[in-house]
């Protein structure tokens, strides 16, 4: 089952943090994204990350394709033949037949987990829990091991391949300190990106979801938002329209250090059969 | 319970990033890091029974594994001249970590235990090297287990129990086969037991896991890894045959040994690329995933 460990604890307290500010994070709505992208230019501005292809994919309007090493918003499209809530079906286009459609738009970006998988098996120390709660590659420490790609159970961070090193979304680390708000949030039209201490944000995320509920979407549904899940709860969560993995998140994702202490315990019998093994085949030898 | 055959996804879009691990330094170094540390077992034992020649071979093999294992490692780094990084901290939460803290106390002692068998000075020194190695060597052949099942590669993570003994098995079966490879019959008995022992541990391992995983087992069976696993069986086949009818013939048992190494590194191979793979498909992370979420309602139903 999902239900792990920890559930609500203090991630910049436990990193050592004394006197820090409450925790800060992302509420994603995406029932109100437009699909602009206004957060992925913003965040490519002011975090000067760099180009990384331009390419056509036929994937309705997401030429983005995914969060990676220099895409640190993504916004996702996907195009569906259902009806939207109360919405009257039967979009009648010029040429062709009526049909359904509902479009939905979801701006993606790291989750900064409670538990977080990348911050756990990062070997030199590069990635680190900041005094909000978030997590940060040091970008002078980061050596380009790669263990922290494979590790993330959503796919967020990865190599910037001529750089070498990790990169990921820092929730806009030197925004904050300033007390300022990240770039993404700040562009964001529609207020489909909210920024703020997480506990009225998952406050905030409960009264919407119940609204949307009361005036028909009853698809509604949170996700990130319980520090009783897989991760101890995101740090950046979202409301979704339909099941995580039609938006490309995983459903059920559990942080892979939940299993390590079980993992060591699985090498120290292994190491042990080993010099069985090694005793065994001198005994044979003789 | 049987997932249902269609699951969904984003444009078919992977949900995780596959590692950015490459071959051959990685699955080279899981390969060569499993042979030196068995090696140094190896070693240690044929010191202590009065066999010089299979110590002298396993010292240096190990040696030469584990420096090249090394440069693998460093070279697969995004900056390699940051290699020193690894050694900033300790993390017990990061198999790398400790990983690295491993080696940097094992390179050592294989290197002291080598070079004193061969040149024959500081014997003290070189029986302390030998016998640290070999305490750190079952340590080094084993904590790759770890390494890669602490990721959210579905191939890997779901595999963690077996992985160590999978690991160790196949650094056993290496270990045997250098010995039978390089050493006289007079003294090669402990490493052909070694290595067909090593090999009923990794098979057994293997064949566990597989069953165990189900659909999340497909990447071992087909594709990349599925080749190099198969390839791996055969080759251990081959080995332990001749290992055991070829045990009056310096020709048979040297082929034994090659086929044991060559199987050895196609386990490596097999199961590098059966994590890419499983990490590339969304189907092996959103299936499982939504199958646990479909078992946990219907418990919160009763």
């Amino acid at each position: 089952m999902s239900t792990v460990f920890l559930g609500d604890i203090d991630p910049a307290g436990r990193a050592g943090h004394e006197d820090h500010p409450p925790r800060m994070g992302f509420f994603t709505d995406t029932s109100v994204c437009i699909g602009c992208k206004a957060c992925e230019v913003a965040c490519k501005e002011w975090n000067a990350i760099p180009e990384d292809g331009i390419d056509f994919t036929g994937m309705s309007y997401d030429n983005t394709q995914g969060l990676g090493g220099s895409t640190w918003r993504h916004v996702a499209f996907i195009e569906q033949a259902k009806p939207l809530a109360a919405q009257v079906p039967g979009v009648q286009h010029p040429a062709g037949e009526p049909a359904d459609l509902r479009w939905l738009m979801a701006s993606d970006v790291c989750k900064h987990c409670t538990q977080a998988a990348c911050l756990d098996v990062c070997p030199t120390g590069a990635l680190f829990r900041t005094e909000f709660g978030t997590v940060v590659v040091q970008e002078d420490v980061c050596n380009g091991c790669g263990y922290c790609v494979p590790a993330c159970p959503y796919g967020v961070i990865d190599q910037r391949k001529d750089d070498g090193r990790a990169w990921k979304c820092t929730l806009c680390y030197d925004r904050l300190g300033e007390g300022l708000e990240p770039a993404c949030a700040k562009a964001c039209p529609t207020e489909s990106i909210q920024y703020g201490p997480l506990e009225e944000l998952r406050r905030r995320a409960t009264d919407r979801v119940e609204h949307l509920h009361r005036n028909g979407v009853t698809d509604a549904r949170l996700y990130g938002e319980d520090p009783h899940d897989g991760v101890g709860g995101a740090g950046a969560f979202f409301l979704l329209l339909d099941e995580p993995e039609a938006y490309g998140l995983p459903p059920d994702p559990i942080v892979t250090t939940r299993d390590l202490p079980d993992m060591w315990k699985h090498v120290g019998m292994a190491a042990a059969a080993l010099v069985a093994l090694a005793v065994g085949a001198f005994g044979a030898g003789r | 319970m049987v997932p249902d055959a269609e699951f969904t996804s984003y444009y078919g879009r992977p949900v995780l990033h596959a590692p950015t691990w490459r071959a051959p330094d990685i699955p080279g170094y899981l390969f060569l890091g499993g042979l030196a540390g068995a090696g140094s077992l190896l070693a240690a034992g044929a010191a202590v029974t009065g066999r010089p020649e299979l110590a002298q071979v396993m010292k240096v093999g190990s040696l030469g594994a584990i420096g090249l294992g090394a440069v693998g490692l460093v070279h697969d780094l995004g900056r390699p001249s940051r290699f020193a990084n690894m050694l900033r901290v300790f993390k017990p939460t990061s198999p790398m970590s400790v990983g690295s803290w491993l080696l940097a106390g094992y390179g050592p002692a294989a290197g002291v235990a080598a070079l004193t068998a061969l040149t024959g000075r500081a014997k003290t020194l070189g029986a302390v090297g030998t016998a640290a190695a070999a305490v750190l060597g079952p340590g080094v052949a084993a904590y790759t287990g770890a390494l890669v099942s602490d990721t959210a590669v579905p191939a890997w993570h779901e595999g963690y129990r077996e992985m160590p003994f999978l690991f160790v098995g196949s650094g056993a079966s290496a270990a045997g086969g250098l010995g039978l490879l390089a050493v006289r019959l007079a003294e090669s008995a402990p490493a052909r037991s070694m290595a067909v022992l090593g090999t009923c541990l990794e098979m057994g391992a293997t064949q566990v896991m597989e069953r165990r995983l189900g659909f999340v087992g497909t990447p071992y069976r087909s594709g990349s890894g599925g080749r190099f696993m198969t390839a791996s069986k055969v080759l251990a086949a081959v080995g332990t045959a001749a290992a055991l009818a070829g045990r009056r013939s310096r020709w048979m048992s040297a082929a034994a040994g090659a086929g044991f190494l060559a199987s050895s590194a196609c386990t490596r191979w097999g199961v590098f690329h059966a994590g890419l793979d499983s990490a590339r498909d969304p189907a092996y992370v959103v299936r499982p995933q939504r199958e646990r979420v479909q078992i946990g309602a219907q418990d919160d139903d009763r």
